[in-house]
This record gives C-alpha cells, sequence and structure tokens, in this order.
C-alpha cells in the first residue's frame, strides 16, 4: 500500500465548506394541535453530516419542542425511521451530501402519531410479539453447544439483521389499508425462527401466518424490500415462508 | 401531572444485555417489572461488532486461566482477580446459556460455535494470539441483544417501555438504609410512576456521550450512576475511560478491533506499520490503551495522515474480498455510508473514540452495590453491565469482555436478587415519595433559567476530548476540571423550550445532562489526584505506572456542596503478580 495522498476527504475541514440546508418537517403536538402542521426551518452544516443532525442542530438551537426518536446514530437500533422527501429511511444512515439540501421530512404511515415524528410502536411490536419471535427447540442439548453446519446458519441469516426499526411494515400498502396484516417485519422474525436448523416451532408459526391477517395478505409490491436499511431481502423471505405454507416444506 | 404506584419485588432499570440477562434470571421467580428509557431492542448493546470471549477451545488449545491472565494483564492489575477469575471460568457456560437461547453464532467447519482473534488475547500468557472470541460476522451485539430479548418474551417479561428513572428510592437512613424502588418518568404521558419494591438492579449502561467523538449512542448519559452518585453512593474509578483506537474519523463510530483480529493493519501517513515498533509481538493487536497511545504518538509527530495531519489509517485492502463480506459486513458497509469510500480499495481514516466506562457504581460478585472501602453492602441495590464496576476490567478492558461481563454478571446480579427478594419484607415508602422529581420537573419547565442544554453539553463535550481523555497532564486536567465546576454552575440556570407533558426529550435531556456532568467531574478529579500512568489513564507528567502507591481503586463521593471527595479502596490480588506491561 502506498499513502503518499489522502485517497479520501473525509468531513475534512467542517467549517470550510457548510452548506444551508432546508428543513420542512411536519408537526403535531397533541396538547396544542388540532391536527398536523408544517414547519420550515434553516440550518448550516457540513454536506458529510447526516440528516439525524440536521435535525439535532434544528432541536438544539432553535426549537427545542422537536420531537423524534434516536439513539445509536448509526443505524443498528432501528429508533429514527422516517419519511425523508417521500420514502421511508433512518436520519442517521442518510447523509447531506447524498440526499440534498431540501428535506422533507414526516413520521412513518401506518401507525398513529403521537408527537413530530414519534409514532406508537406498540401496534408494530404487538405483531411481532404475535409470531412466537424466540427459539423453540424440544432438544436437551445438555452442557454443549448444538452442532449447527455453515450451510444451516447460513439458510437464515439475512433476516438476522432485522433491528425492528419498522420501515418496511409502514411502507407496505396493504399493511396501510389493513392494520391487521402482520406486515412484513413480523414476518421477516417468523422466518429467522422457521429456518433455524435448531428450531422445533415452524409448524405454530406457519399456522399463525396462514391466517387470514397473515402472509398471504401480502400482494409482492416490493415496497418492504426497497425500505430496508439493512438490506434484508424482504419479500424472498416472505415467498420463501409463503412456499413453506402451500408445500408443507421448511 | 399524574402519579401512579406500583409494587414489585423486583426492579430492573435498563434492558440491555445486562438488564434482560438479569430479568431471564428474574422471571417466574419474582415479580418484576422491568423499566427501559428505550425500546429494549434500542439499546447500545447492539451496537457490539466484534465479540464475546470464552475459552471454548474449539478451534485451538485455550483455557480459561489463560483468559484470566490476559484480563488482569490488560487491565494492568487494576482488576479484583476473584472476580475476573469467575468471571472467566462462567465464560464458557455463559456463551453455551446463549446458544442454546437461539444465538446465531458463526460456526466452524464442524459446526461449532468459531472462534476469533482478539486485542490482548494470548495463548499461554502472552506467547502469541489466541482464537477466543466467539461471534456472529460482526454484529455479535445486535445478536446477544436480540436472542436476549427473544428469551424474555418468551418468559412473559413485564417491560414498561420508554420509562425514564429519575430516582431511587430507600428506606431508613444513612448506614441502615435498604433500597426501596424507583422514580420513572412515562415518556408518553409525562406521568410519574413510583415502584415501591424490595430489590432494584442498575443495568444503564455507559456514560460515553461526556466526550465529543464518541462510540457511544446519544442516550448513554450514565443515569444509573448518576442517579445513585447523587444519593449518596460512591462512584469507582471513574478516570478510566477507554478510547478505543478505531474509531472513523469524524464521526467515532467504531470500526471493531475484529477488523484487525481479521488481518488488518494499522500505517501511519508512511504507510508504515507502526505497530511493529510499540508491540513487537502481538502488533495491531495489542490492548486498546496501548494502540490509541500510539496513534496519538504518531499524529503528535507529525506521521499523522489528512489535511490536518489528525488521523492514521486501517487498512484492509490486502484481505480477500469475501473475507471482508463474510466477516466484516457491517463495519465496512458503515465506511462506505460515512466516508463514501470502498473499504476493499482505500485505507481507512480513523482516529480514537471515547468507549468505555471501566469504572461505575461499585459492586461484588453477586452484583451487590458496595457503598464503601470496607465492601459494604447496600441491601437490595444491585448493578450489572457497563454502568457497574465488578472491577474485572481494572484500568483498560480488554475487547470482548464486556459483553462477556454482562451476561456473567447480569446472570449473577439476577440470580442474588431473586434470593435476597424471597427472604426479606416489603419495604415500607412514604406517599409522596416522588416530590424531589416532581419538583424538579416543575422548576425546569417554569423556565426561569437562560442556559440552553444543547450548548453546555457541547462545551463539555469538546473539553473532556480535548483534555481529559488518551493523554493527560495535570495542566489539561485542570482545565477541564475549571470548566466542568463551571458548566455545573450554568447547569444549575438551565432552561427548556418544551413545556409540555408528552414525549418531552428536552426534559429528558436536561436531567440526562445532569448526569454527564457530576460523573464528568468525579472523572477529572480522580484522574488529577491519580499521579501516574496506569492503564487507559495516561499522565503525560506521571509517565510509569507506580504500584507501590497507586494499586487501589479510587471512590469518588459527590458531596452536598456539588464538590468531589475521594477515597481508595484495596485491588483484590489472585495468582497474578504485577509486572511490567510488554506485548
Ligand atoms: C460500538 C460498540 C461496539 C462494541 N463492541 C463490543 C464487542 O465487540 N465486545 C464487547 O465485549 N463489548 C463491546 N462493546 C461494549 C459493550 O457493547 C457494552 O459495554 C455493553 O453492551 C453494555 O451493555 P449494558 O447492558 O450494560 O448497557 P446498554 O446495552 O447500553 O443498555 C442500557 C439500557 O439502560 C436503559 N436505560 C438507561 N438509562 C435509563 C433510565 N434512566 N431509565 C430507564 N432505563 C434506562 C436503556 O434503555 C438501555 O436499555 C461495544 C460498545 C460499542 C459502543
Ligand atoms: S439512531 Fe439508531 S438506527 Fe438511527
Amino acid at each position: 500500500m502506498t499513502v503518499t495522498e489522502s485517497p479520501a476527504t473525509p468531513k475534512a475541514d467542517k467549517a470550510k465548506e457548510l452548506v444551508r440546508v432546508h428543513l420542512r418537517i411536519k408537526r403535531y403536538d397533541p396538547e396544542t394541535d388540532t391536527r398536523p402542521r408544517w414547519q420550515e426551518f434553516e440550518v448550516e452544516m457540513s454536506p458529510g453530516d447526516r440528516v439525524l443532525d440536521a435535525l439535532h442542530l434544528v432541536k438544539w438551537t432553535q426549537d427545542g419542542t422537536l420531537t423524534f426518536r434516536r439513539s445509536c446514530a448509526h443505524g443498528v437500533c432501528g429508533s429514527d425511521a422516517m419519511v425523508i422527501n417521500g420514502e421511508n429511511k433512518l436520519a442517521c444512515i442518510n447523509l447531506i451530501k447524498n440526499i440534498g439540501t431540501d428535506l422533507t421530512i414526516e413520521p412513518i404511515r401506518g401507525l398513529e402519531v403521537i408527537k413530530d415524528l414519534v409514532v406508537d410502536m406498540e401496534p408494530f411490536f404487538a405483531q411481532h410479539r404475535s409470531v412466537m419471535p424466540y427459539l423453540i427447540a424440544h432438544d436437551d442439548p445438555g452442557y454443549k453447544e448444538r452442532l449447527q453446519t455453515q450451510e444451516d446458519r447460513d439458510r437464515f441469516d439475512d433476516t438476522t439483521k432485522c433491528i425492528l426499526c419498522a420501515c418496511c411494515t409502514t411502507s407496505c400498502p396493504i399493511y396501510w389499508a389493513n392494520s391487521e396484516y402482520v406486515g412484513p417485519a413480523a414476518i421477516v422474525s417468523a422466518h429467522r425462527f422457521i429456518f433455524d436448523s435448531r428450531d422445533d416451532g415452524a409448524q405454530e408459526r406457519l399456522d399463525i401466518l396462514n391466517q387470514k391477517s397473515g402472509v398471504f395478505r401480502c400482494k409482492t409490491s416490493f415496497n418492504c424490500t426497497e425500505a430496508c436499511p439493512r438490506g434484508i431481502k424482504v419479500t424472498q423471505a416472505i415467498e420463501e415462508v409463503k412456499r413453506a405454507i402451500l408445500y408443507d416444506r421448511v | 401531572m399524574n402519579v401512579h404506584y406500583h409494587s414489585y419485588d423486583a426492579v430492573v432499570v435498563g434492558a440491555g444485555g445486562a438488564g434482560l440477562r438479569a430479568a431471564i434470571e428474574l422471571a417466574g421467580e419474582a415479580r418484576t417489572a422491568v423499566l427501559t428509557k428505550l425500546y429494549p431492542t434500542r439499546s447500545h448493546t447492539g451496537a457490539a461488532q466484534g465479540g464475546m470471549c470464552a475459552a471454548l477451545a474449539n478451534v485451538e488449545e485455550d483455557y480459561w486461566e489463560w483468559h484470566a491472565f490476559d484480563t488482569v494483564k490488560g487491565g494492568d492489575y487494576l482488576g479484583d482477580q476473584d472476580a475476573i477469575d469467575i468471571m472467566c471460568r462462567e465464560a464458557i457456560d455463559a456463551v453455551i446459556d446463549l446458544e442454546h437461547f437461539g444465538l446465531p453464532f458463526s460456526r466452524t467447519p464442524q459446526g461449532r460455535i468459531d472462534q476469533r482473534r482478539f486485542g490482548g488475547h494470548t495463548r499461554n500468557h502472552g506467547e502469541a494470539p489466541v482464537r477466543r472470541s466467539c461471534y456472529a460476522a460482526d454484529r455479535t451485539g445486535h445478536m446477544i441483544l436480540h436472542t436476549l430479548y427473544q428469551r424474555c418474551l418468551a418468559k412473559e417479561v413485564n417491560f414498561f417501555n420508554e420509562f425514564q428513572v429519575f430516582d431511587v428510592l430507600f428506606e431508613g437512613e444513612g448506614a441502615n438504609r435498604r433500597a426501596a424502588g424507583v422514580v420513572a418518568y412515562e415518556m408518553a404521558t409525562g406521568d410519574l410512576h413510583v415502584f415501591v419494591s424490595k430489590g432494584v438492579l442498575f443495568a444503564t449502561g455507559g456514560y460515553g456521550k461526556m466526550f465529543k467523538i464518541s462510540s457511544n449512542a446519544h442516550t448513554l448519559t450514565g443515569d444509573g450512576p448518576g442517579v445513585l452518585f447523587k444519593a449518596g453512593i460512591p462512584m469507582e474509578d471513574l478516570e478510566f475511560y477507554q478510547f478505543h483506537p478505531t474509531g472513523i474519523y469524524g464521526f467515532g463510530i467504531l470500526l471493531s478491533e475484529a477488523a484487525r483480529g481479521e488481518g488488518g493493519i494499522l500505517r501511519n501517513s508512511d504507510g508504515e506499520r507502526f505497530m511493529e515498533r510499540v508491540a513487537p509481538t502481538v502488533k495491531d493487536l495489542a490492548p486498546r490503551d496501548m494502540v490509541s497511545r500510539a496513534i496519538h504518538a504518531e499524529i503528535k509527530a507529525g506521521r499523522g495522515a489528512g489535511p490536518k495531519s489528525d488521523y492514521v489509517y486501517l487498512d484492509l485492502t490486502h484481505l480477500p474480498p469475501e473475507q471482508i463480506d463474510s466477516k466484516l459486513p457491517d463495519i465496512t458497509d458503515f465506511v462506505r455510508t460515512y466516508l463514501g469510500i470502498e473499504p476493499k480499495k482505500d485505507p481507512i481514516p480513523i482516529q480514537p473514540t471515547a468507549h468505555y466506562a471501566m469504572g461505575g457504581i461499585p459492586t461484588n460478585v453477586e452484583g451487590e452495590v458496595i457503598v464503601d472501602d470496607q465492601n459494604t453492602v447496600l441491601p437490595g441495590l444491585y448493578a450489572a453491565g457497563e454502568c457497574a464496576c465488578v472491577s474485572v476490567h481494572g484500568a483498560n478492558r480488554l475487547g470482548t469482555n464486556s459483553l462477556l461481563d454482562i451476561v456473567v454478571f447480569g446472570r449473577r446480579g439476577g440470580k442474588a436478587m431473586a434470593e435476597y427478594v424471597k427472604n426479606v419484607g416489603h419495604p415500607d415508602v412514604p406517599k409522596g415519595a416522588e416530590a424531589k422529581v416532581r419538583e424538579r420537573i416543575e422548576q425546569l419547565k417554569a423556565g426561569t433559567g437562560s442556559e440552553k442544554v444543547g450548548e453546555i453539553r457541547t462545551t463539555l463535550q469538546e473539553s473532556m476530548t480535548l483534555d481529559a481523555s488518551v493523554v493527560r497532564t495535570n495542566e489539561s486536567l485542570t482545565d477541564a476540571r475549571k470548566t466542568v465546576e463551571e458548566l455545573k454552575a450554568q447547569y444549575a440556570n438551565i432552561k427548556i423550550d418544551d413545556k409540555g407533558e408528552v414525549f418531552n426529550y428536552d426534559l429528558t435531556e436536561a436531567m440526562e445532562l445532569g448526569h454527564l456532568l457530576d460523573l464528568a467531574h468525579g472523572l477529572v478529579v480522580g484522574a488529577q489526584a491519580r499521579t501516574e500512568s496506569r492503564g487507559a489513564h495516561w499522565r503525560d507528567d506521571y509517565p510509569t505506572r507506580d504500584d507501590q502507591n497507586w494499586m487501589k481503586h479510587t471512590l469518588a463521593h459527590l458531596e452536598q456542596d456539588g464538590s468531589i471527595r475521594l477515597s481508595y479502596k484495596q485491588v483484590v490480588a489472585g495468582n497474578y503478580q504485577p509486572m511490567e506491561r510488554k506485548y
């Protein structure tokens, strides 16, 4: 390797290259508003910064009442799903230089808005719980680890990546129309166990997903796959679950 | 402001790895409530990448005693060896337990749990790096957090999500206190909840948000330690704060040591592999404190890269692309996302990032909180995880030993508390126990002040990163102390914008800042007093370890007037005598 010159220009000199970012945010305060309203803000920041940093700048320097969830700030905790310029995204993994300086930000759809960008996540987590998202194993492995081949481990690798951010479920037109539908995220969670060679609960989960609010509601619109910030092939996982039900095969 | 009362046997505060592991032990044994300010799966345990060490010997010869030796040495002989022995011995069961709970570990070709190298972990007392870290690609923490949460769902654990604990309750006074519950703030309504309970276990995680460049989540603000500090419980070894060598330049986002475990190399602006000079045997896999200081030295000597010569490179370009994709998928994605470069082709700009608190709430090996240098236990009060100090990490934690710590001591704490609550009566808590918290909230909302939370926090973070991080001197610590003390005075006069009840993060951030300030205060005062260099605490003006005077734990006490008083506590000795720390 030769590193005579800097190959990258990471956030080089912050002060030198600030840009003006314009935010249009859909706001709602249940204690004062009767319906949502739009509010606009301008902030100055580095193009290498995140959309989340823009929201923080507003909150910390202009209007402390602006309300949104966040924690890790690098796309692993799933707190900050929101609709950014029309698409479901995590605010913390989208940089201004990629997404632009004009931002329209709204809460995710299909879950009730509580305040500004904060929605009621409880129905979403209840759907997650409904598919029995935990290992069900009837064997007694004793004091040893269970063995699992690398191929068997790879079989469900993709769906272990889910961070329960709800980007997929709240981008699904079927879910918007019918909140009884268990939704893509819960199916992903079920898939993670159905295809785990150590698990004995596949049939119970498939029975749950075969019900009328289950997996056959899905009309394969692919919104979920596009929305997933973890790059999980959500539609494919749903198809695999459908096939497992139809052909009785895991 | 409505107030609700609840009665439980056990309350767990925090639902990261430590809190969830404790809850699994308590479920079915005691009436338990788990209170968490974040949905459990949002906890920062989910951000851990590299792995969790245990001497399973699945891929090469290994013994828990070797693991214990490495932990003692890595901690620069400040760790308590009784606790370290327990952790390293129970590590093996802890990993097997997680596998049984369903954790999808990466596997060997024989189908066993795979293991890889990690900084400071060696075979036979330092001979060469050993494969000891059990992992699931580079998302081990995510898998641990989700697996434990899943287990809790199966066990129908009772969660109170988005309940932020603001205060702890006791029965009795002074030396006769016993834990009696907590006061929590419900985000969705702004209501207060008084949880009266026989046992309380704090598992609130770290406090890395007192630094500007940090791998920690915005929510890691030291709430548990902060609340207890204010309640007269001393904090142990706050000055030992770990800076991880490889944070993404400018962001501080972590690139796991697994990158070097897989063969990644650190290089300065000349392309030189400088760790060869510093640690000839283990090179890039030296412990974190040493690597961070080596980077600092390279930069200081003018061998840093970039327009400001203030970073070095982590080079993965020589690794097979398939290995990068299968073993380091997430962290290489972070590099693409935040720096816009391809780590298979370009070396990655990195700088040390504030990462892990070795110090915290003093506990014994059962997770019981101790309140003085005599190891006196405060009945009913427990702590586990990063917020606690057992102390297994001593002056410097080895990579992969925290995920281990949280499951081993989360389990022990949960078990011990389940036992304790069976044998004691329900505490007496007078009506109006929430008065102090209510007054504080009303005072903040009445808003007579003028200082902004965001500004105070930024100044604190900048000052701590500049003056109290990888390399410290009396002068820099004097500056930091002055800044923190001024900020504490300003904090008394803050104002918040949001006066509402529902999801008032403006209010919770103000409360969190109070904890950060108190803990930063304890950190700088402890660091200034400690006139030696040990582990992560490096004093340029006292560059050697001084076992004669300083082989002891610091206990910082927050006094009524807001000042810090220090006392000291003995280190528990064991099999390994202090020796020079060379790698
Ligand atoms: C990026 C990164 C990578 C890491 N990689 C590794 C690794 O590879 N190996 C390793 O061993 N260690 C690693 N670590 C360290 C390790 O992950 C952490 O130390 C550990 O996960 C902490 O777990 P915890 O349960 O103590 O706290 P956390 O997981 O941080 O959980 C804290 C919990 O407390 C709750 N809480 C906080 N305050 C309150 C309050 N006031 N009221 C109610 N609830 C509250 C939160 O909601 C949360 O549930 C890493 C750390 C980071 C930051
Ligand atoms: S803040 Fe954690 S995913 Fe964005």
